[in-house]
């Protein structure tokens, strides 16, 4: 194996090995997150956010617009304040609704945005008023089982 | 006299400890001593190419169809778990996540050490049993940097590699079973794995661990070949204790590199 065969052997192996890096990271990861995208921060409170972990997706009419930066309890109201990092291109009203929203049955948590009709705009750092909270399925069960009794007794 | 007795069985275990501890020393020792002949190495790089070619280019077929089985058999066997539960569509998710974060480096790195870890040792066991490396030394060559770090080296460079194309050719495996073979959505299969697997930390954390084991296993590799006694015998003992501790240091370093990289994940 003389030195041209091995230089042009090890760089095509080279080559296609760095090639199969950028492979996962484009194709099989999401660079995305990688990429520091000019972005500000959002807060919300919430009464209870379920399942919601850091780094779920924050949706606009179904389009990930940002992601969830910090969930941490406030010791004094005991309400869930949930950080949203938003992209910079997208704004949101002042009477924006964010609620707690699961994809499906058993699909992951993310927080929706639901845009109002305010004309002033959500600046860095400034917090959601209206907020809806995570539908706890079981407290749900166990209300309908509770309505269920409570009529089926009252007949 | 059992007394005796248990005295002795005492003390073979002594012995076998501290010869142990010996030996890690030395590979320790043995491992700065590399690093410190490496930039003179690594100043001529013919000499690291041609052990990427060795150790890299070599391994390619079997990491590349090892990686395609592996994800094709991932493809039938997840799907057939993950329908049961209505979720063939995370198919996606779940064979991307096992690759990138441990069945390509890890798989990779067992492969590597079988294929290229044993082959440097047994080539510096017998360089050594044929006297070259004691002839260099006379010649004032030194064979720690004419023929340790490069191969050292070689291998550093390449296990990263070979892990990342594992991992690729894992997933097009899972892709041609999932959704050439059984008819998933393309859109869902790709759309999934990529909404679950980020870049950082999935992905990077897998590049961080075949970057370990490609040291870990070549470091085994050069210093059992050094280490190696200079007989016929010696060699293949290097050769096959090569292969056993660069397994189980893959394994070992993995459960722990894990640990670190994945705890936070979920919280």
């Amino acid at each position: 194996m003389n030195r041209t065969a091995i230089d042009l052997w090890v760089g095509i192996f080279v080559t296609i090995g760095l090639a199969a890096i950028v492979f996962l990271a484009l194709k099989v990861g999401n660079l995305t997150s990688l990429a520091t995208v000019p972005s500000y921060r959002l807060e919300a409170r919430f009464d209870n956010i379920g399942g919601l972990k850091l780094r779920a997706p924050v949706k606009a009419a179904g389009v990930v617009v940002g992601r969830v930066d910090g969930v941490k309890l406030d010791p004094k109201t005991y309400e869930a304040v949930v950080g949203l990092r938003i992209e910079n291109g997208y704004q949101f009203t002042k009477d924006t609704i964010a609620s707690v929203l699961t994809s499906g049955l058993l699909g992951e948590v993310y927080i929706g945005l639901d845009a109002g009709g305010d004309s002033v705009m959500l600046a860095d750092g400034a917090t959601i008023a209206k907020t809806q909270s995570a539908v706890v399925l079981e407290k749900l069960i166990g209300q309908f089982l509770f309505d269920k009794a409570g009529s089926g007794g009252g007949k | 006299m059992p007394a005796d007795a248990i005295a002795n069985g005492l003390r073979r275990v002594g012995a076998g400890a501290i010869s142990a501890v010996t030996r890690l020393g030395f590979a320790a020792r043995f491992f700065a001593v590399v690093l410190i002949h490496s930039p003179a190495a690594l100043k001529r790089t013919q000499l690291t190419l041609r052990e990427i070619y060795f150790s890299g280019v070599l391994s390619l077929v079997i990491i590349m169809v090892s990686g395609l089985f592996v994800g094709m058999v991932l493809g039938l066997q997840g799907y057939d778990s993950l329908n049961k539960y209505g979720a063939g569509d995370s198919l996606g998710i779940f064979v991307g996540l096992s690759l990138v974060r441990e069945l390509g480096p890890v798989v990779a790195g067992l492969l590597f050490a079988s294929r290229a870890g044993s082959a440097i040792t047994a080539e510096i066991g017998l360089m050594k049993t044929t006297e070259q490396l004691a002839a260099m030394e006379m010649m004032a060559v030194d064979p720690l940097a004419r023929i340790v770090a490069p191969r050292f080296w070689g291998g550093v460079i390449s296990m990263p590699l070979l892990a990342a194309l594992f991992s690729v050719m894992g997933v097009f495996g899972a892709y041609l079973v999932g959704v050439r073979l059984i008819g998933l959505d393309s859109g869902a299969f790709w759309g999934n794995m990529r909404a679950a697997i980020d870049f950082w930390p999935d992905v990077t954390n897998g590049i961080i661990k075949s970057v370990v084991f490609g040291v870990a296993v070549s470091l085994i590799a050069v210093f059992e070949g050094y280490d190696a006694k200079p007989t016929a015998e010696g060699v293949s003992t290097a050769t096959t204790r090569t292969v056993v501790e660069a397994s189980l240091a893959i394994l070992a370093l993995d459960f722990i590199l894990t640990v670190f990289m994945f705890r936070g994940i979920g919280g």
